[in-house]
């Protein structure tokens, strides 16, 4: 399915690419507005007062209303990153100032460690307590998990929406209000790099008070990304990255910021990036995310049953057997065969997917595993491309099995 | 470079000297954690010569594979000899072009290998 869409496939036709969970390709129109920045704009935001620099600010300031209103968000809510692992980042030390010796910071045993070493070193730093959430075999955190380990001190609680190993779905809404039930003052922090690219966000109805994503897992460019930040929380927080374009006053005592998003804002932004970005929400928008779920649960579905027919006791699928839970990833393992070995094997018969920790070692520690293999679906992948998987595990598993 | 030639999954399959012995003088036990691959070696010294070894471990066929091709050299070897030993020899021995990524898997025997006899010698 539009696979004419992306021009990775004009350049490698026979490629089959199981690795959006890592970056998705780009469509020709993300990749024609990166150009068009880079060719036709080209000036820096907010500092000329020349036609041209004034339409690249204008046309920033229409790509983070897009932004925002994508996922039901104020445009003062939208902080232009250079992706989740910088708004994580950053956020962690906007939020220092206020967290004490006395504070639990809590996050899930499948977060990405952009979402879990951020958080483990603030704890460190201000000697707060650090505690992790344990998931079950299905991807979940269970109520009776929740209610153990959010203990009244828990004044920041981060969790990961779509884990990039298991590929479950939190129910995001849901949870996010069994943990205002439980730590009502707690800061929650959702990082939704995977989820933005399989579901909608409404950020009002989620009612997390911060959520952040990149625009490369969103077939946008890489190199920039979004931090939102309820309004309520931005009027009030420090900025933390000093420089340009986001301070009123730089020469009295105490140094006066402009108000959000401008404070979090320091430095000339990826501009051509997020020129792009604008181009990837677009492209989403038009496809919907009704098809896009269609299209990835019709692979999840066919993935699901072609392996567990094909290898059976062989394979096990990470998360359990159920393809309606998942987006967007499906992880397994064979008994007795390293996932590097897949992965590698696949790699020489024009087959991308990845193995390893995933940047989530406390999961596979947790759940014993040493490394997975993963397979992460896009809007290009088709029925075909998993029966050529399929085929060349066939004779991989011919090959490697003991 | 197809990695998975034959002698590499020979030895995959038919590790040579896979086992620790019953007796040994020297052990260890060395990991690469970005993979979970895993070896432990035992070795028989007499005389400063490697008289007798075995391993075990798990992991990738690449990380096997390169173990038996190493150690099932080592035997009647110096053990000044055995720690002068370089990534390249273990390399050629394989006779790949390993990847970058996949280096860590092919050097772990390597790594093993010195931390059981090595350490005095060195430092
Ligand atoms: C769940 C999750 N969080 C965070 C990240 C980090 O994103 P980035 O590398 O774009 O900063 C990733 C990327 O792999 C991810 O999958």
């Amino acid at each position: 399915m539009h696979k004419e869409l992306f021009p990775f496939f004009t350049h490698y036709p026979e490629l089959v690419y199981f690795d959006s969970a890592a970056t998705a390709l780009k469509p020709q129109t993300v990749v024609d507005a990166e150009v068009e920045y880079l060719t036709l704009a080209s000036t820096n935001l907010s500092r000329g007062l020349y036609p041209l620099a004034e339409q690249t600010s204008a046309h920033a300031d229409i790509i983070r209303k897009l932004t925002a209103s994508f996922i039901n968000a104020l445009p003062e809510e939208i902080i232009f990153t250079s992706g989740t692992t910088a708004g994580l980042n950053m956020l962690a030390l906007m939020l220092e100032e206020s967290l004490t010796a006395d504070d639990a910071i809590v996050v899930t045993d499948f977060e990405h460690h952009a979402n879990y070493l951020p958080w483990k070193e603030l704890a460190k730093r201000k000697k707060a307590e650090f505690k992790v959430l344990k998931s079950t075999d299905t991807g979940i955190i269970s109520e009776s998990e929740l209610i153990q380990t959010l203990t009244d001190n828990t004044a920041i609680v981060a969790i990961s929406a779509l884990s990039n190993v298991t590929g479950v779905m939190q129910d995001a809404p849901r949870l996010i209000e069994a943990i205002r039930e439980i730590v009502p003052h707690a800061v929650i922090v959702v990082d939704a790099a995977q989820y933005i690219a399989h579901k909608a966000i409404d950020v009002r109805k989620w009612d997390a008070d911060f959520v952040t994503f990149s625009g490369h897992k969103l077939y946008g460019p890489t190199g920039v990304g979004i931090l939102y930040g309820k309004h309520n929380f931005l009027r009030i927080l420090k900025p933390r990255i000093y420089g340009g374009g986001m301070v009123l006053d730089a020469c009295s005592k105490e140094t006066t910021y402009k108000e959000s998003p401008d404070r979090y804002e320091a430095g000339t932004q990826n501009i051509s990036g997020i020129f792009a970005l604008g181009a990837a929400i677009d492209f989403i928008k038009r496809i919907g995310y009704e098809s896009l779920q269609r299209h990835d649960q019709k692979l999840q579905k066919y993935a699901e049953e072609r392996l567990t027919d094909t290898f059976g006791n062989l394979i096990t699928i990470i998360g359990g057997k159920d393809y309606t839970r998942r987006a967007g990833i499906l992880s397994f393992v064979f008994t007795g065969i390293h996932p590097h070995d897949i992965a590698t094997l696949l790699g020489e018969k024009g087959i991308c997917v990845r193995a390893g920790e995933h940047c989530a070692k406390p999961w596979h520690r947790n759940h014993g595993y040493s490394a997975t293999t993963r397979l992460s679906f896009g809007l290009y992948n088709s029925k075909e491309d998993i029966d050529i998987l399929i085929t060349a595990l066939i004779e991989i598993v011919d090959l490697l099995k003991k | 470079m197809n990695l998975y030639q034959d002698h590499i999954l020979d030895h995959y399959h038919n590790p040579r000297h896979f086992g620790f012995l019953k007796e040994s003088t020297h052990q260890s036990e060395a990991l690469n954690p970005t993979c979970g691959d895993k070896l432990a070696i035992t070795l028989l010294i007499e005389d400063g010569t490697i008289k007798d070894l075995g391993f075990e471990g798990e992991g990738c066929a690449i990380s096997l594979a390169s173990a038996s091709l190493l150690y099932d050299t080592l035997i009647g070897t110096k053990m000044t000899d055995a720690c002068q030993k370089e990534p390249s020899d273990v390399l050629s021995l394989t006779g790949l072009a390993i990847s970058p990524g996949r280096m860590k898997c092919a050097l772990l025997s390597l790594e093993t290998l010195k931390k059981a006899l090595c350490a005095k010698i060195e430092s």
